[in-house]
């Protein structure tokens, strides 16, 4: 009995079937494609993207310069030179951080005793060549500056978990 | 007519062949369109994982972790800080230990999707990856929501994991694991009888037990040849005790074994994560101990001795007690390992790294010999090789 069903099913294509009637139920199935550039995916407070260095409300940059991150950061990208300011406190006077090598592991954001340095939201940063990928420390504030709202909307929906 | 006398001719099978996985270099010797012999060609992915981690303390070695087997990434991330843990002689809280278990179950099914649907592909069923990406989408957004990325997690920690989950978070996986039964049904309508993707599997690349424990095989590639061993079962680690789950296993030890034992083990996860939501306590996620997690951060920033902890374990790390230890877990592809020397500073002495792929692929010649050209495509699907972990 079951070489007679089995037979009469291979020659039936009655797997084959199935599987075609399957797909095309599929086909009148709501279509769940993001129009990328117009439409995008969710994206939680923790995501880590863009690197910023923010700053206090009055303007004074939050980074004291204690290098935490250049010595927690696992690929070496992040390079610090510090001095003091004609005021006498104490300030970065060179930030880099290297895009290309950076893994975007987040240890520099948990790192930083005064949240200077974040991982924000924006993940569109492809630039044409190299260079443009080594950020100096003008542009990371520059990131700050135009992310503010939105690092600091962040830093707060996930401060009671960390 | 004189006799036409053909010799065996070799074929150079990747490094950039598209059904290659990655860099997968073959050296086929072929007789006609018969595998004689096969060479597997490794290092194409050579970074160099074992020697850099040397120079790292254990919490910036994580990160490397999840870049050795990027398709399960918090999988491997478990078995170094397992292994940290065991060196530490500390146990994380029990609820990092169910979230751990938890997002393993769904790295499980993250790496499962995207073997069992590419390698349909290779086989000629490009459907299945269709639909069932969709999916691994869902399970990239729980990453991303409890870690910030969607593959390169870090997060667990020595000590337990970096940050508790969301809020609505366990919900939504719960919901998830509702709906994603059926879509299993519906990619297995699709291949289990189907009579092309059979042709192609079944009875292709046997093995038997024994062959499969002498060329020291693991994961679902050991399970398909009828041996139930699993680490989760033989030594549990984290909450797996706890866990009630089913091995399961094949008869023939062939492509279509190792296929359909990776589909039950996706049903099996799914209630290992049902069973961690459920059962998941409330309480801490990391040590309090400071020697060995860096305090909350609103307790950093308030005390001086969190704060001078902090600097201490973000720059040294933790001085991990001198020790040696080999800690496996049972990663999505087989025995994931990692033998950790440490010499009593804040950097591992020496950190080996056991890849169940790479056994996998050391036995390529076992799988291939006899077999058509055409099959080594299913081959490589069914024994689910990245080059990530085999490479280091």
């Amino acid at each position: 009995m079951g070489f007679i069903d089995r037979t009469a099913r291979a020659f039936l294509l009655t797997e084959l079937l199935q599987g075609m009637a399957l797909t095309l139920r599929y086909m009148f199935k709501p279509k769940v494609t993001l129009n990328y550039p117009f439409e995008k995916g969710p994206l939680s407070p923790r995501f880590r993207g863009e690197h910023a260095l923010r700053r206090y409300p009055n303007g004074e940059e939050r980074c004291i310069a204690c290098k935490l991150c250049e010595a927690t950061c696992p690929a070496l990208a992040i390079t610090i030179d510090v001095a003091p300011r004609a005021d006498g406190s104490r300030r970065t006077t060179r930030y880099d951080i290297d895009m290309t090598k950076c893994i975007y592991c987040g240890l520099c954001q948990e790192a930083c005793p005064v949240d200077a340095i974040v991982e924000g939201p924006n993940f569109e940063f492809s630039t044409e060549t190299r260079e443009e990928l080594y950020y100096d420390k003008d542009r990371l504030l520059g990131n700050g500056d135009r992310w503010e709202p939105e690092l600091a909307a962040r830093i707060e929906a996930d401060a009671p978990y960390r | 007519m004189a006799e036409a006398q053909i010799n065996t001719y070799t074929l150079n099978f990747g490094p950039q062949h598209p059904s290659a996985h990655g860099v997968l270099r073959l050296i086929l010797e072929m007789s006609g369109e018969v595998v004689e012999r096969c060479d597997p060609h490794v290092g194409l992915l050579h970074r160099g994982t074992e020697k850099l981690i040397e120079h790292k303390t254990y919490l910036q070695s994580v990160p490397y972790f999840d870049r050795l087997d990027y398709c399960a990434p918090m999988a491997e991330e478990h078995a170094f800080v397992l292994a940290t843990e065991k060196l530490l002689g500390v146990r994380p809280p029990r609820r990092a230990q169910f979230i751990r278990v938890l997002y393993a179950e769904i790295s499980r099914i993250m790496n499962h999707i995207l073997n069992i649907t590419s390698y349909a592909l290779d086989v000629g069923a490009m459907t299945p990856l269709l639909w069932l990406f969709e999916e691994r989408e869902k399970l990239m957004e729980f990453y991303e929501r409890v870690c910030g990325a969607r593959m390169h997690a870090n997060y667990f920690r020595p000590g337990g994991v970096a940050a508790d989950m969301p809020d609505g978070l366990a919900e939504d996986i719960l919901r998830w694991t509702g709906t994603f039964p059926a879509l299993i049904e519906d990619m297995e309508t699709l291949l289990d009888e189907n009579r092309i993707f059979k042709q192609r599997t079944v009875n292709i690349a046997s093995i038997t037990a024994e062959q499969a424990l002498d060329r020291g095989m693991t994961g679902p590639v050991l399970r398909s040849a009828g041996l139930a061993w699993d680490l989760r079962k033989a030594q549990p680690y984290d909450v797996y005790d706890e866990m009630d789950f089913d091995i399961p296993i094949g008869k023939n030890g062939d492509c279509y074994d190792r296929y359909l034992v990776r589909v039950e083990e996706m049903r099996q996860s799914l209630r290992i994560i049902r069973q961690c939501l459920e059962k998941m306590p409330a309480g801490p996620v990391r040590l309090e101990d400071g020697k060995v997690q860096s305090p909350r951060r609103s307790e950093m920033k308030r005390s001086m001795e969190a704060l001078i902890q902090h600097f201490k374990l973000f720059t040294e790390g933790v001085r991990v007690p001198a020790g040696e230890t080999y800690t496996a877990v049972e990663a999505p592809k087989g025995e994931f390992g990692v033998y950790l020397i440490s010499d009593g500073s804040g950097k591992p002495y020496r950190c080996k790294i056991r890849s169940p792929g790479f056994a996998h692929l050391a036995a390529f010649e076992v799988f291939a010999k006899g077999h058509m050209l055409a099959d080594i495509t299913a081959v490589i699907g069914s024994i689910d090789i990245v080059f990530g972990e085999i490479d280091r």
